[in-house]
Protein backbone atom coordinates (compact mmCIF):
# COMPACT_ATOMS: atom_id res chain seq x y z
CA UNK A 1 0.00 0.00 0.00
CA UNK A 2 1.13 3.34 -0.55
CA UNK A 3 -0.16 6.52 1.05
CA UNK A 4 0.53 9.73 -0.18
CA UNK A 5 -0.50 13.44 1.50
CA UNK A 6 -0.72 16.92 0.32
CA UNK A 7 -1.00 20.09 2.33
CA UNK A 8 -3.87 21.80 0.26
CA UNK A 9 -3.23 25.78 1.04
CA UNK A 10 -5.78 28.12 1.60
CA UNK A 11 -7.43 30.61 -0.97
CA UNK A 12 -3.95 29.92 -3.65
CA UNK A 13 -4.95 29.54 -7.11
CA UNK A 14 -1.51 29.16 -8.48
CA UNK A 15 -0.75 25.60 -6.13
CA UNK A 16 -4.73 24.39 -6.32
CA UNK A 17 -4.91 21.51 -8.75
CA UNK A 18 -1.05 20.58 -8.02
CA UNK A 19 -2.45 17.20 -5.82
CA UNK A 20 -5.16 16.24 -8.27
CA UNK A 21 -2.58 16.79 -11.74
CA UNK A 22 0.23 14.85 -9.45
CA UNK A 23 -1.91 11.73 -8.64
CA UNK A 24 -3.20 11.80 -12.60
CA UNK A 25 0.35 11.30 -13.55
CA UNK A 26 1.34 8.88 -11.05
CA UNK A 27 -1.48 6.57 -12.04
CA UNK A 28 -0.73 7.05 -15.66
CA UNK A 29 2.62 5.84 -14.34
CA UNK A 30 1.02 2.82 -12.69
CA UNK A 31 -0.83 1.87 -15.92
CA UNK A 32 -4.40 2.28 -14.69
CA UNK A 33 -7.41 2.44 -16.87
CA UNK A 34 -7.29 5.70 -18.49
CA UNK A 35 -11.00 6.49 -17.52
CA UNK A 36 -10.21 5.37 -13.63
CA UNK A 37 -7.42 8.03 -13.83
CA UNK A 38 -9.62 10.92 -14.99
CA UNK A 39 -12.72 10.04 -12.86
CA UNK A 40 -10.11 10.21 -9.96
CA UNK A 41 -8.68 13.38 -10.93
CA UNK A 42 -11.66 15.17 -11.49
CA UNK A 43 -13.17 14.11 -8.30
CA UNK A 44 -9.85 15.09 -6.33
CA UNK A 45 -9.66 18.32 -8.47
CA UNK A 46 -13.28 19.53 -6.76
CA UNK A 47 -12.27 18.52 -3.68
CA UNK A 48 -8.94 20.48 -3.72
CA UNK A 49 -10.71 23.34 -5.10
CA UNK A 50 -13.76 22.98 -2.44
CA UNK A 51 -10.66 23.04 0.81
CA UNK A 52 -8.71 25.97 -0.82
CA UNK A 53 -12.10 28.11 -1.56
CA UNK A 54 -14.21 27.02 1.04
CA UNK A 55 -11.98 25.30 3.86
CA UNK A 56 -9.62 27.54 5.08
CA UNK A 57 -6.80 25.39 3.32
CA UNK A 58 -6.77 21.25 4.72
CA UNK A 59 -4.83 18.08 3.63
CA UNK A 60 -5.57 15.26 1.88
CA UNK A 61 -5.00 11.60 2.09
CA UNK A 62 -4.53 9.45 -0.73
CA UNK A 63 -3.79 5.47 -0.21
CA UNK A 64 -3.53 3.06 -3.20
CA UNK A 65 -4.11 -0.29 -2.57
CA UNK A 66 -4.66 -3.56 -4.63
CA UNK A 67 -8.20 -3.08 -3.77
CA UNK A 68 -8.54 0.52 -5.23
CA UNK A 69 -7.89 3.86 -4.25
CA UNK A 70 -8.70 5.79 -1.37
CA UNK A 71 -8.63 9.97 -1.42
CA UNK A 72 -9.40 11.53 1.84
CA UNK A 73 -9.94 15.57 2.03
CA UNK A 74 -9.89 17.16 5.50
CA UNK A 75 -10.00 20.76 6.65
CA UNK A 76 -10.88 22.45 9.46
CA UNK A 77 -12.49 25.62 8.20
CA UNK A 78 -16.16 26.94 8.69
CA UNK A 79 -17.86 23.93 7.97
CA UNK A 80 -21.20 23.08 5.86
CA UNK A 81 -24.31 23.59 7.87
CA UNK A 82 -27.00 21.95 5.39
CA UNK A 83 -25.26 19.00 3.64
CA UNK A 84 -28.32 18.16 1.44
CA UNK A 85 -28.65 21.90 0.27
CA UNK A 86 -24.95 21.75 -0.57
CA UNK A 87 -24.74 18.19 -2.59
CA UNK A 88 -27.68 20.40 -4.97
CA UNK A 89 -26.37 20.86 -8.60
CA UNK A 90 -26.07 24.94 -8.79
CA UNK A 91 -25.81 25.77 -5.25
CA UNK A 92 -22.88 27.63 -4.37
CA UNK A 93 -21.51 29.95 -1.43
CA UNK A 94 -18.61 30.65 -3.59
CA UNK A 95 -17.69 34.84 -3.84
CA UNK A 96 -18.13 36.76 -6.93
CA UNK A 97 -14.06 36.50 -6.93
CA UNK A 98 -13.89 32.91 -7.10
CA UNK A 99 -17.16 32.76 -9.68
CA UNK A 100 -15.17 35.22 -11.91
CA UNK A 101 -12.17 32.64 -11.88
CA UNK A 102 -14.71 30.59 -13.12
CA UNK A 103 -15.40 28.36 -10.39
CA UNK A 104 -18.75 28.29 -7.81
CA UNK A 105 -21.08 26.78 -10.19
CA UNK A 106 -22.02 24.71 -7.66
CA UNK A 107 -21.37 21.53 -9.21
CA UNK A 108 -18.08 20.32 -6.81
CA UNK A 109 -20.14 18.11 -4.41
CA UNK A 110 -22.08 16.20 -6.84
CA UNK A 111 -19.45 15.97 -9.66
CA UNK A 112 -17.20 14.09 -6.74
CA UNK A 113 -20.18 12.19 -5.87
CA UNK A 114 -20.94 10.99 -9.92
CA UNK A 115 -17.26 9.96 -9.92
CA UNK A 116 -16.69 7.79 -6.86
CA UNK A 117 -17.67 4.68 -5.99
CA UNK A 118 -18.19 5.76 -2.52
CA UNK A 119 -18.65 9.01 -1.06
CA UNK A 120 -18.88 9.54 2.26
CA UNK A 121 -19.13 13.62 3.58
CA UNK A 122 -18.67 14.66 7.36
CA UNK A 123 -19.34 18.07 8.15
CA UNK A 124 -19.97 20.40 11.20
CA UNK A 125 -20.08 23.75 11.62
CA UNK A 126 -17.27 25.31 12.93
CA UNK A 127 -15.07 22.59 13.30
CA UNK A 128 -14.44 21.58 9.71
CA UNK A 129 -15.56 18.88 6.87
CA UNK A 130 -13.88 15.93 6.20
CA UNK A 131 -14.85 14.12 2.34
CA UNK A 132 -13.83 10.43 1.96
CA UNK A 133 -13.90 9.03 -1.79
CA UNK A 134 -13.26 5.38 -3.09
CA UNK A 135 -12.24 4.47 -6.24
CA UNK A 136 -12.78 0.06 -6.92
CA UNK A 137 -10.08 -0.68 -9.21
CA UNK A 138 -11.00 -3.83 -12.35
CA UNK A 139 -9.80 -6.91 -11.01
CA UNK A 140 -6.50 -7.59 -12.13
CA UNK A 141 -4.76 -4.38 -12.02
CA UNK A 142 -1.74 -4.21 -9.76
CA UNK B 1 -8.80 18.97 -38.19
CA UNK B 2 -5.54 20.33 -37.96
CA UNK B 3 -5.30 22.93 -34.74
CA UNK B 4 -2.66 24.59 -37.75
CA UNK B 5 -6.64 25.26 -39.55
CA UNK B 6 -8.46 26.44 -36.72
CA UNK B 7 -6.14 28.55 -36.23
CA UNK B 8 -5.97 30.05 -40.14
CA UNK B 9 -9.94 29.58 -39.35
CA UNK B 10 -10.47 31.84 -36.83
CA UNK B 11 -7.59 34.31 -37.78
CA UNK B 12 -5.65 33.11 -34.00
CA UNK B 13 -2.37 33.09 -33.17
CA UNK B 14 -0.21 30.02 -31.63
CA UNK B 15 1.62 31.49 -28.34
CA UNK B 16 2.58 27.66 -27.47
CA UNK B 17 3.12 24.51 -29.02
CA UNK B 18 3.74 26.01 -32.75
CA UNK B 19 6.09 22.46 -32.65
CA UNK B 20 2.94 20.39 -31.91
CA UNK B 21 0.04 22.18 -33.58
CA UNK B 22 0.75 20.50 -37.10
CA UNK B 23 -0.33 17.33 -35.90
CA UNK B 24 -2.83 17.90 -33.05
CA UNK B 25 -6.00 16.80 -34.62
CA UNK B 26 -9.18 18.11 -33.11
CA UNK B 27 -12.94 17.00 -33.83
CA UNK B 28 -15.13 18.71 -31.29
CA UNK B 29 -14.67 21.98 -28.71
CA UNK B 30 -16.13 23.34 -25.73
CA UNK B 31 -16.84 27.09 -24.89
CA UNK B 32 -17.12 28.25 -21.26
CA UNK B 33 -15.74 30.80 -19.33
CA UNK B 34 -16.62 28.42 -16.13
CA UNK B 35 -13.69 25.79 -16.05
CA UNK B 36 -16.54 23.94 -12.91
CA UNK B 37 -19.00 23.25 -16.13
CA UNK B 38 -16.10 22.00 -18.10
CA UNK B 39 -14.49 19.65 -15.21
CA UNK B 40 -18.52 18.32 -15.29
CA UNK B 41 -19.86 18.39 -18.53
CA UNK B 42 -16.68 17.64 -20.68
CA UNK B 43 -16.59 13.98 -21.67
CA UNK B 44 -14.59 13.62 -25.23
CA UNK B 45 -10.73 15.54 -26.15
CA UNK B 46 -12.33 18.97 -26.94
CA UNK B 47 -10.62 21.72 -28.17
CA UNK B 48 -11.60 24.33 -25.19
CA UNK B 49 -13.06 28.33 -26.21
CA UNK B 50 -12.30 30.75 -22.88
CA UNK B 51 -11.79 34.13 -22.10
CA UNK B 52 -10.37 32.87 -19.16
CA UNK B 53 -6.99 33.65 -18.23
CA UNK B 54 -5.47 32.09 -15.26
CA UNK B 55 -3.12 28.98 -14.49
CA UNK B 56 -7.27 26.92 -13.15
CA UNK B 57 -7.37 27.11 -17.13
CA UNK B 58 -4.33 24.84 -17.52
CA UNK B 59 -4.97 22.79 -14.66
CA UNK B 60 -8.32 22.00 -16.31
CA UNK B 61 -6.97 21.06 -19.49
CA UNK B 62 -4.46 18.92 -17.77
CA UNK B 63 -7.52 16.92 -16.30
CA UNK B 64 -9.69 16.70 -18.78
CA UNK B 65 -6.99 16.02 -21.62
CA UNK B 66 -7.60 19.11 -23.30
CA UNK B 67 -4.45 19.63 -25.81
CA UNK B 68 -6.36 23.14 -27.61
CA UNK B 69 -6.83 26.61 -25.50
CA UNK B 70 -8.41 29.06 -27.38
CA UNK B 71 -8.23 32.07 -26.04
CA UNK B 72 -11.26 34.95 -27.25
CA UNK B 73 -12.40 38.89 -27.01
CA UNK B 74 -8.17 39.03 -27.74
CA UNK B 75 -7.53 38.04 -23.64
CA UNK B 76 -3.83 37.00 -23.50
CA UNK B 77 -2.25 34.17 -21.12
CA UNK B 78 0.47 35.02 -18.36
CA UNK B 79 3.77 33.97 -19.24
CA UNK B 80 3.28 31.58 -16.31
CA UNK B 81 0.81 29.93 -18.16
CA UNK B 82 2.57 29.69 -21.52
CA UNK B 83 5.35 28.02 -19.41
CA UNK B 84 2.87 25.54 -18.16
CA UNK B 85 1.35 24.99 -21.65
CA UNK B 86 4.73 23.56 -23.06
CA UNK B 87 5.31 21.53 -19.80
CA UNK B 88 2.07 19.89 -20.47
CA UNK B 89 2.39 19.91 -24.53
CA UNK B 90 -0.78 22.15 -24.70
CA UNK B 91 -1.13 24.39 -27.68
CA UNK B 92 -2.65 27.38 -27.09
CA UNK B 93 -3.84 30.22 -29.20
CA UNK B 94 -5.52 33.83 -29.08
CA UNK B 95 -7.93 35.62 -31.13
CA UNK B 96 -9.47 39.16 -30.99
CA UNK B 97 -12.76 36.85 -32.21
CA UNK B 98 -15.99 36.84 -29.39
CA UNK B 99 -16.33 33.32 -27.98
CA UNK B 100 -19.73 33.76 -30.09
CA UNK B 101 -17.84 34.64 -33.76
CA UNK B 102 -14.82 31.71 -32.48
CA UNK B 103 -17.67 29.29 -31.84
CA UNK B 104 -19.65 29.77 -35.01
CA UNK B 105 -16.92 29.86 -37.43
CA UNK B 106 -15.79 26.62 -36.10
CA UNK B 107 -18.90 24.79 -36.05
CA UNK B 108 -19.54 26.20 -39.69
CA UNK B 109 -15.94 24.65 -40.64
CA UNK B 110 -16.94 21.12 -39.28
CA UNK B 111 -16.24 21.56 -35.46
CA UNK B 112 -18.91 19.53 -33.34
CA UNK B 113 -19.48 19.95 -30.13
CA UNK B 114 -19.15 17.45 -27.37
CA UNK B 115 -21.31 14.50 -28.41
CA UNK B 116 -21.64 13.53 -24.95
CA UNK B 117 -22.38 16.39 -23.04
CA UNK B 118 -25.92 16.25 -21.10
CA UNK B 119 -25.82 12.00 -21.00
CA UNK B 120 -25.00 11.95 -16.93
Amino acid sequence: MVIIEYIIPRLDFSAAGKASTDMKHRLTQLGLPPALIKRVAIAMYEAEMNIAIHGDGGRAEIEISQEGITTRFIDQGPGIADIELAMQEGYSTASEEIRDMGFGAGMGLPNMKKNADEFIIQSEPNKGTTVQMRFRLPAGEP
Amino acid sequence: MRATEIARIINAEIVAGEEIAYNLDIETACGSDLMSDVIAFVKERVALLTGLTNPQVLRTADLMDIRLIIFVRGKKPSAEMIQMAREQGIVLMKTHNTMFTACGELYQAGIKGDSSCGDH
